[in-house]
């Protein structure tokens, strides 16, 4: 049965042992209902990994596989060649991994799927830092972050220097398909994944999962400050389709960054001037993503 | 058809893992075993093997696919050397752990610091601990079979457990030796399809690789020693079904005796040492000299109750060590003296050979005089 658009079916059990209000499992979840029963998943060490397969238990309820925190991409690629080798082209592989997977130090290994022309998914859920190592910096952490590795210091005011344009950076690997989706749009999200599994070749979507510990921010705000993410263009939802760029959807009227800054414990160390820093750098951000709209801004390669 | 090629030992196993048929192949290029993904993929591309290679962009990413491939229920190989085994050290143990009968080849190199890609043993010896079963080899021929054997010991539902085959780098993988290569027919019906035990699969869900706490990680370490001890008696087993079936033998599959009958002096070696420590204990025989060789072919599972049988009139022992573990011996006199507690036997320990260094036959007759002599071992430079 399909409720509010999505299968009824769950693949990933209750009773894990993620935080309350944990935005990388509403992400997981939704994404194997998109995605469906004939998949392998192939996960990135991170939270998801710790919290849903104390041995012997597990919350999977399809194939699943874990290596280590920088290869999700290469045994994804075993995995894909293994199951064409049986003559199974109908089994889609999705790998997931954080953004420290990702982002860091799996890049290498994600770069070399990507430009083999592995046929599979990678889907980041992005939460902007380690937080499975206890909210350490990552490539995706935002400037001035307070983070456990860039607190904010007598001196130094949280994280120096901006995020790692991943999606762009996979765009340019020549990708078919590459998009940016929220646990607060899941309809959005839902598209995102099936559109990406109805494509030859690897693909990726990177979905922004507020992290409760790591966001600061309460168990009930998850989907709210995911929500502010999109109001305030901190997190635009696009897809680079063929190598052209499309905004998927974007707020009515921007809010200002403020909002969504206040509502997590991260940035309570603004400043005024920092503060007007950061927004000046979303609006430039979004002003770009806008110019560059509709335009083939990548070669399809693959 | 069985011909007879002289080709080099890198050769020689790109040629059993033709035979054995692995499906998909991680490959990464690294001196001194470049040549293995090289003849590889002009088997691929010529059509002689049905396979697909997947070119990683590291070694990490080839040990990486190599766990996934197994996940998924297929045959596999990669081959790799020195920093290459280093970078994938991490991964070793994760496909060990999840019982994947992977077969790598090694052709052994010195580690850098500095940077050296000649012989000695410090690669492979540095990951003796990770659960992977060890057979080291001295000719090409040997490469070869070993090659073959290992497939069949690894799959061996009890042993479950991947298998290094390691040749000496250049001074095997590069020497061209006569090398008869077994008809395909004959290879099939002593390696018989590789059938997992369970594998991803859509239709019947399960998990690989979940977290283990306390209460439950040392069973699996447990589970992975009793299979280690189980395949001391498998590679014994298979190799004398190679050995009926093909007409050669490696001693027993684990180690061989040289001139070990009545011998009162002994060295131990691993790899292609053996083949020089053989001319001179004919050398040395001739002058009456009570003297023998013992070979290691597998250093894990470790031979211990074989090296102990095969020292009963042994007085004292010199080991010939390819790698140092700096600060204390090597892992092979270390395993050695081990294997021998509570004996009466001297064990001196000779590292030899590092970073490529040649072990002459001179060398190891002053590894002889020095045992016979009753001297202490040194790093026999």
């Amino acid at each position: 049965m399909v409720i509010l658009g999505f299968e009824e079916k769950e693949f990933f059990a209750s009773g894990h042992r993620a935080c309350a209000g944990c935005g990388e499992t509403i992400a997981l979840r939704h994404v194997l209902k998109a995605a469906g029963e004939k998949i392998i998943v192939v996960q990135a060490t991170g939270c998801m990994e710790v919290v849903s397969t104390p041995y012997p238990e597990t919350s999977w309820e399809v194939p699943w596989i874990h290596c280590a925190f920088e290869n999700a991409a290469a045994v994804a690629s075993g995995v894909r060649a293994a199951l064409n080798m049986k003559g199974d082209k109908e089994t889609k592989v999705i790998a997931m991994g954080g953004d420290g997977a990702t982002y860091d130090i799996g890049f290498g290994s994600l770069s070399g799927a990507f430009e083999r022309g592995t046929n599979f998914l990678y889907v980041c859920t992005n939460n902007e830092a380690y937080m499975n190592t206890g909210i350490q910096r990552s490539g995706a952490t935002p400037e001035y972050t307070s983070t456990t590795t860039t607190p904010d210091g007598k001196v130094i005011h949280g994280k120096v220097g901006v995020k790692k344009p991943l999606p762009f950076i996979l765009a340019a690997h020549g990708t078919k398909y590459v998009a940016t989706a929220s646990v607060t749009n899941l309809f959005d999200l839902k598209k995102k994944v099936q559109k990406a599994l109805s494509i030859n070749g690897p693909t990726y979507i990177e979905v922004l999962v507020p992290c409760v510990p790591g966001w600061k921010i309460d168990a009930s705000a998850t989907l709210d400050v995911a929500k502010s993410a999109f109001d305030t263009n901190a997190f635009p939802l696009f897809e680079i389709e063929n190598g052209v760029l499309t905004i998927t959807s974007k707020p009515e009227a921007r809010k200002p960054i403020h909002e969504y800054l206040v509502m997590q414990g991260r940035f309570k160390h603004l400043n005024p001037e920092q503060m007007e820093r950061i927004q000046k750098g979303v609006d430039e951000h979004f002003a770009f993503l806008e110019s560059i709209q509709g335009k083939k801004i990548f070669e399809t390669l693959l | 058809m069985v011909e007879i090629k002289v080709i080099s030992g890198a050769d020689a196993i790109a040629q059993a893992v033709k035979l054995c048929k692995p499906k998909v192949l991680p490959m990464y290029p690294i001196t001194p075993s470049t040549l293995i993904p090289e003849r590889i993929s002009e088997f691929v591309n010529n059509g002689e093997l049905n396979a697909e290679i997947i070119y990683v962009e590291s070694e990490h990413s080839a040990a990486s696919a190599l766990f996934g491939i197994y996940a998924t229920g297929v045959r596999s190989f990669t081959a790799t050397a020195s920093q290459g085994l280093a970078i994938m050290h991490e991964i070793l143990p994760i496909i060990s752990a999840s019982r994947f009968p992977a077969v790598m080849a090694v052709a052994n190199r010195a580690l850098s610091g500095p940077l050296n890609i000649w012989n000695d043993h410090s690669d492979a010896m540095s990951e003796r601990d990770q659960g992977w079963i060890q057979l080291y080899c001295e000719t090409a021929q040997e490469a070869f079979d070993t090659t073959i054997m290992a497939y069949k010991i690894a799959e061996t539902e009890k042993v479950s457990l991947p298998l290094m085959v390691c040749i000496d780098g250049f001074s095997l993988s590069h020497v061209y030796e006569p090398v008869q290569i077994e008809d395909a027919i004959k290879v099939d019906a002593f390696l018989p399809e590789y059938k997992p035990v369970v594998v991803l699969d859509p239709k019947r869900p399960v998990t690989f690789g979940p977290v283990a706490f306390p209460n439950t990680y040392f069973e699996f370490k447990e589970a992975e020693e009793k299979a280690m001890l189980e395949a001391a008696k498998v590679i014994e087993q298979v190799h004398a079904e190679f050995a009926k079936k093909f007409g050669r033998t490696y001693g027993n599959g684990l180690v061989e005796l040289i001139e070990m009958k009545d011998a009162e002096y002994a060295l131990i070696t691993v790899g292609g040492t053996t083949g020089t420590a053989r001319e001179v204990v004919t050398e040395l025989r001739k002058k009456k000299k009570k003297v023998g060789v013992i070979r290691i072919k597998s250093m894990r599972p470790f031979p211990a109750e074989q090296l102990r049988a095969a020292l009963k009139k042994v007085k004292t022992l010199g080991v010939i060590d390819r790698h140092a573990s700096l600060g204390f011996g090597g892992a092979l006199s270390n395993d050695v003296k081990s294997a021998l507690q509570g004996q009466k036997i001297i064990v001196e320990e000779f590292v030899a050979g590092l970073g490529g260094r040649d072990i002459s036959k001179s060398r190891l007759h002053d590894a002889f005089e020095t045992i016979i002599k009753g001297k202490k071992g040194y790093w026999l430079k």
